[in-house]
């Protein structure tokens, strides 16, 4: 069944890596819904967050192609149940607009918006959440006219109580070990 | 004391010499002059073949790897010269061919700039290759070979590209060699995991009627003595993928056969009888399975591999054992219990004598009529005693020449598997001679592609390589053409080749040769070929209408075998 999965990389900061992630997507005619690049918990290790719609025997897939790119540590598929997520939109609208219709205050309160930014022409308002929210803030900020509207891709953590990249990494670094001792 | 300092060049030279490599194959050009004034004071230790073409030195460094099992090295310019080794790269990504490309590229502070032959050769090779790096300072240059080599020869093996900017091979660095045996991110040696082999024995043990597939994993992994054991212990049958054709010995009794879609009917037909798939070393090419959802589905299935991405991907499997195949074959047949299998191996008979003599009878010992390829091909076998590398370009020569070759030892068989490159025989040819000079090198090609390496000609006249070249004249693109007669209506679009004289055009390279037509002259030719010493070509002609079968046409299951024109396999 296609539903929406999250997709994450560990990799090491190599040049290119982006490209040979999505290439990988690509290939397969799937597209990215979002994708975010981030420094990670580990020193020195890039996470990538990549969301698609497919079904799970392609993430398998993905994932395992992902995985075979020589600078990517380890890669994983969640569905929505599995992680914690959240994204980031802003949003521009017309200062006299907003306040002609008096609703400023009402929608900041119902969505748990910020107001960034208050100029006399406009104003930016933030708002973290799930893509539904977000979508539905901009639908009634709509009304007075969006001047401009970004969203971030989605940054996530997993709700698994073993951290599995910790664990790789403890085995390599034991394998790094013995062929130091060899 | 402060180390001495040396150039980029010289420290890229003293790494392949450290990786132990003494031949390299590659062309010269602005963006790697630096590196190719430096080989010159190096000519004693490490041989460069200059090659006529950069796509023939990829070529050529895949026969040699393939037949070596040593890392083939290449070495070109910028831009053009990098450009034309994409098809060498390609077909080496698709048969996990272990090779090392080094390109020059414009100086790192011109990139970008669309200078004189810049191209992004990182960027162009990043799909085809195992791993692909710029390297823009002479103090990487030790660090990016040594892990190029590691990449390219551990797990599966196959290409790495490096982009070779010209500052960093004349600027100077510290050189100090480590060899790689570690990337944080990269484990080719997976630990076999031992409940996974326990339960392989367990299927195996419980089957009736098992098949083995071999590819070319178990040659990759050195394999070939354990995959034997394990065959002749649990008395199993076993199929070759092409890439895994000389694995076993074609003479072993449990042998049946290569698998696909012109492989033996007996295991193509097997695959959907059997009640277990043991597949060692093999990727479930859609050339293998035929149509998927008719495949084994019968049959339990264990998948052996080193490259987990394989797992699953086009045949889903009961279970999977990831590990280098020497290993986990050598751990499973352990376990296995001592069988005999005589009534499923019976079961072999049939669609082997069937093929016998409606197939393979009527190619090699034909009593009238114009010359067959198979006949030409068995013959070469036959006075080679079943010994030669048996190298082949892409096409009907390439399905005959492996069909009717014989095999007795391993890395027995070069040949462009999953790409089919046409091109590849003549500069691959040239490449297993340099990794195996105690070997005779047989190349079955064909007219077409021949001559889309024919320079490498040239390399054969400079080097005096010795090289067999069999000729398989059919004046058309033979394969292309039988797909016209069967599933075209016979409407036989531009596959006429109106041919050179190839005997002479062998001559202008001093190439001894000789055109054949007649059945009475081929055995005295062949046996002047092999004793002419030096390279020869023996033209062979045969008619225009042959067809290769066994065949599985597209779109049609495995067990659907066309026997020839008008006759399909009775299962
Ligand atoms: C580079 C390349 N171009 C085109 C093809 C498609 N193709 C496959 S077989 C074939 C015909 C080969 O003709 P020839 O070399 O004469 O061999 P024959 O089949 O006649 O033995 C062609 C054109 C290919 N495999 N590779
Ligand atoms: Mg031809």
């Amino acid at each position: 069944m296609e539903k929406l999965y999250t997709i994450t990389a560990l990799s090491e900061n190599e040049v290119g890596l982006l490209n040979q992630i999505s290439i990988i997507f690509t290939r397969r005619k799937l597209n990215i819904e979002s994708l975010s690049v981030s420094a990670s918990a580990i020193n020195g290790v890039h996470k990538f967050v990549i969301t698609t719609v497919c079904d799970e025997a392609m993430a398998i897939k993905v994932v395992n192609q992902i995985e075979k790119r020589i600078d990517v540590i380890r890669a994983f598929y969640y569905a929505e149940e599995d992680i914690v997520y959240q994204e980031v939109a802003l949003y521009k609208v017309s200062t006299p607009a907003l306040l002609e219709a008096g609703d400023l205050e009402r929608l900041v309160r119902k969505y748990n918006a910020r107001i960034l930014e208050m100029h006399p022409v406009y104003t930016i308002i933030e708002k973290t959440g799930h893509t539904e929210e977000t979508q539905s803030l901009f639908q009634d900020l709509d009304k007075y006219g969006v001047l401009q509207f970004v969203k971030s891709g989605r940054v996530s953590i997993t709700k698994s109580t073993i951290e599995h990249v910790d664990k790789y990494l403890e085995s390599q670094e034991q394998r790094r070990i013995e062929l130091e001792e060899k | 004391m402060a180390k001495e300092k040396l150039t980029g060049s010289e420290i890229l030279i003293k790494s392949l010499l450290a990786e132990g490599v003494d031949t390299v194959f590659g062309y010269p050009g602005g963006a790697i002059t630096p590196v190719f004034d430096c080989m010159y004071d190096y000519q004693d230790e490490l041989k460069h073949i200059l090659v006529r073409h950069e796509q023939g030195a990829t070529h050529a460094a895949q026969g040699y790897a393939r037949v070596s099992g040593k890392t083939g090295v290449v070495i070109v310019t910028s831009g053009p010269g990098a450009t034309n080794t994409i098809t060498g790269i390609a077909d080496a990504m698709m048969d996990s061919t272990p090779m090392v490309v080094i390109a020059g590229q414009m100086p790192s502070s011109m990139l970008g700039t669309d200078a004189f032959q810049e191209t992004d050769v990182v960027g162009i090779t990043l799909p085809i290759t195992k791993w692909s790096y710029q390297i823009r300072r002479a103090e990487d240059v030790a660090w990016a070979v040594a892990r190029a080599f590691y990449i390219a020869s551990t797990g599966r093996p196959g290409p790495v590209m490096l982009d070779f900017a010209k500052n960093a091979q004349t600027e100077v660095a510290e050189f100090e060699y480590k060899k790689c045996n570690y990337i944080r991110s990269y484990n080719p040696y997976p630990n076999i995991n031992e409940e996974s082999v326990r339960k392989a024995a367990e299927m195996i043990n419980a089957a009736k009627k098992p098949l083995l597939l071999v590819g070319q994993g178990v040659t990759l992994g050195g394999a070939e003595q354990e995959i034997i054991e394990l065959m002749e212990k649990a008395d199993i049958p076993a199929a070759t993928t092409l890439l895994g054709l000389s694995s076993i010995p074609s003479s072993h009794p449990l042998n049946m056969g290569m698998l696909g879609m012109h492989g033996n009917v007996a295991p193509n037909v097997m695959t959907n009888e059997c009640d277990l798939l043991i597949a060692v070393g093999m990727r479930f090419d859609d050339r293998v399975t035929a149509v998927l959802d008719s495949y084994a589905k019968q049959a339990k299935k264990i998948h052996f591999d080193i490259d987990p991405s394989e797992f699953n991907k086009n045949v889903a499997v009961d279970l999977s054992v990831l590990g280098n195949s020497k290993e986990s074959i050598a751990a499973v047949t352990a376990l296995v219990e001592k069988r005999e299998n005589k009534e499923w191996l019976q079961m072999f008979d049939r669609p082997k004598a069937e093929e016998k003599s409606k197939v393979i009878d009527v190619e090699v010992a034909p009593e009238s009529g114009p010359l067959k390829m198979g006949e030409v091909v068995s013959r070469v076998s036959k006075y080679t005693n079943d010994n030669a590398v048996v190298v082949t370009d892409v096409g009907q020569n390439q399905m005959m020449g492996v069909r009717y070759s014989k095999y007795s030892q391993p890395r027995s068989v070069i040949t462009s598997g999953g790409l089919g490159t046409m091109g590849f025989g003549l500069p691959a040819a040239v490449g297993a001679k340099f990794g195996a000079p105690a070997r005779t090198v047989c190349l079955f090609v064909g007219d077409g592609g021949l001559q889309m390496t024919l320079q490498e000609l040239g390399t054969i006249k400079a080097y005096g390589v010795n090289v067999k070249i069999i000729l398989l004249t059919n004046t058309v693109l033979g394969m292309v053409r039988q797909w016209q007669e069967l599933f075209f209506e016979k409407r036989f679009s531009e596959t006429n080749l109106s041919n050179p004289d190839f005997v002479a055009l062998a001559a202008a390279y001093g190439i001894k040769g000789r055109r054949i037509e007649k059945r009475e002259e081929l055995d005295e030719a062949i046996e002047e070929m092999l004793q002419h010493d030096g390279s020869y070509l023996l033209e062979a002609v045969v008619a225009k209408e042959e067809m290769v079968f066994p065949m599985t046409p597209t779109g049609k299951s495995v067990n659907y075998v066309m026997l020839n024109r008008d006759e399909i396999y009775k299962l």
